[in-house]
């Protein structure tokens, strides 16, 4: 039906003919465009209800004294569900530590939470089918638990800024208002709509891209630098991708379009995580509370790791 | 009345600030509504995301969606 849509702008609308290589392009355009936006509404607002069950608060409560493993485990899932922005990082480490929340616990709940979101499975669904989505999501949950445990083997402790140990609560009661469902249904209304805000352009501009290359670059055009068979693809994406800061929203549509040209599926998807997993204003923000050494042991781990990721979709996929 | 709004400089926690000064006018009541933006200090405070709503010591909203001017007033008014 959408396809029809896009076909009949471009066409009969337009009168575009279909040998130009404008045609393709515009269709492949208009036809991700309404199709991205109208997955993103849609599950946007369902995951902000699923959110609004899971305060960071009860996820702290839930992580406190933790084990290392099951920690990690549970800190990777709840990283999903638990509404968290980078904005906040700081004062929610320093509640997590806190609560005795273990460091490493604490890093697979970092790890996770920016990498595996409703907005970067949503698009690898749409754009990609939904094994796609499955196997990004179990992977970033793979890389964010594993991580977080070597994190936490470590005993890094030490390079957390001692300030960090010295925050004793005043012990605030919390009298958080319980919301009804009505109440809900239009928190997440207003989530969807700023999150639609926030990222409308950079899906736009990213499925403009897409759709350009969709076009106008030649089929086959990246395997010889990043398909399958070349061992360096892996390392080389992911090396691109850590200084290159996005959302999801923003990389998923550009990866789909080199991947129609040729990128294999495990260098896309390590591409993706190194964009989306590692960045500098998060690094940024997190020094506040953790010393150098320490920001660099988490960006070495989790560039190693998803290499690790890459290298395994090659061969498997 | 002790009302403090916890947050650092985002545009969602001038907000939350301005609505909180909005609430405590228009129900005519006598409180002292005080800013606090330090990161260290939010976080004594037991606020994980922001912004922070603390109503005589007690935490009644924190993160977004942001709650209505209304909803602001009844938390201000069960600690009245």
């Amino acid at each position: 039906m959408l396809s029809d849509l896009s076909r009949f702008v471009v066409y009969s609308l337009l009168k575009l003919t279909p040998d130009s290589r404008l045609a393709p392009a515009l269709e492949f355009f208009i036809y991700d465009t309404i199709k991205i936006f109208l997955l993103l509404a849609v599950i946007i607002f369902a995951v902000s209800i699923v959110r609004s069950y899971f305060p960071p608060e009860r996820t702290k409560h839930i992580l406190s004294h933790k084990r290392e493993f099951i920690g990690n485990i549970l800190a990777a899932l709840l990283g999903i569900v638990t509404p968290f922005c980078s904005c906040s990082a700081v004062p929610l480490f320093i509640g997590f530590v806190e609560a005795g929340v273990p460091l490493g616990v604490t890093f697979s709940f970092l790890i996770s939470s920016p990498m595996v979101n409703e907005v970067a499975v949503v698009l690898l669904w749409g754009l990609f089918g939904w094994k796609i989505a499955l196997i990004y999501m179990g992977t970033g949950l793979l890389v964010a638990i594993v991580a977080g445990m070597i994190i936490g083997k470590l005993k890094l402790e030490k390079w957390v800024e001692e300030y960090v140990y010295k925050i004793h609560s005043l012990g605030i009661a919390q009298e958080l208002a319980r919301q009804k469902f009505k109440e809900r249904l239009i928190s997440a209304r207003w989530s969807t709509a700023d999150i639609l805000k926030r990222v409308w352009l950079y899906v736009l501009i990213a499925i403009g891209i897409g759709g350009f290359i969709h076009g106008y670059v030649p089929e086959d055009f990246l395997v010889r630098y990043a398909g399958p068979r070349n061992p360096f693809g892996v390392p080389v994406a992911v090396a691109l991708g850590v200084p290159l800061y996005s959302n999801a929203a923003g990389v998923i549509p550009i990866v789909y379009a080199l991947m129609e040209k040729g990128m294999s599926m495990g260098t896309v998807l390590a591409f993706m995580m190194a964009v989306t997993a590692l960045s500098l204003p998060e690094m940024i923000i997190l020094r506040k509370v953790l010393k150098i050494p320490l920001l660099a042991v988490f960006a070495g781990i989790m560039t190693i790791t998803i290499i690790g990721v890459g290298y395994l979709f090659n061969a498997i996929l | 009345m002790d009302i403090k709004v916890l947050g650092p400089g985002c545009v969602n926690c001038r907000k939350m600030e301005e609505m909180t000064r909005t609430a405590v006018k228009e129900l005519g009541i006598e409180a002292k509504v005080e800013k606090i933006t330090d990161i260290g200090e939010i976080a004594r405070n037991g606020i994980l995301s922001t912004p922070g709503l603390i109503v005589n010591n007690k935490l009644k909203h924190s993160g977004k969606p942001l709650p209505t001017i209304e909803k602001i007033k009844e938390m201000i008014k069960a600690e009245a």
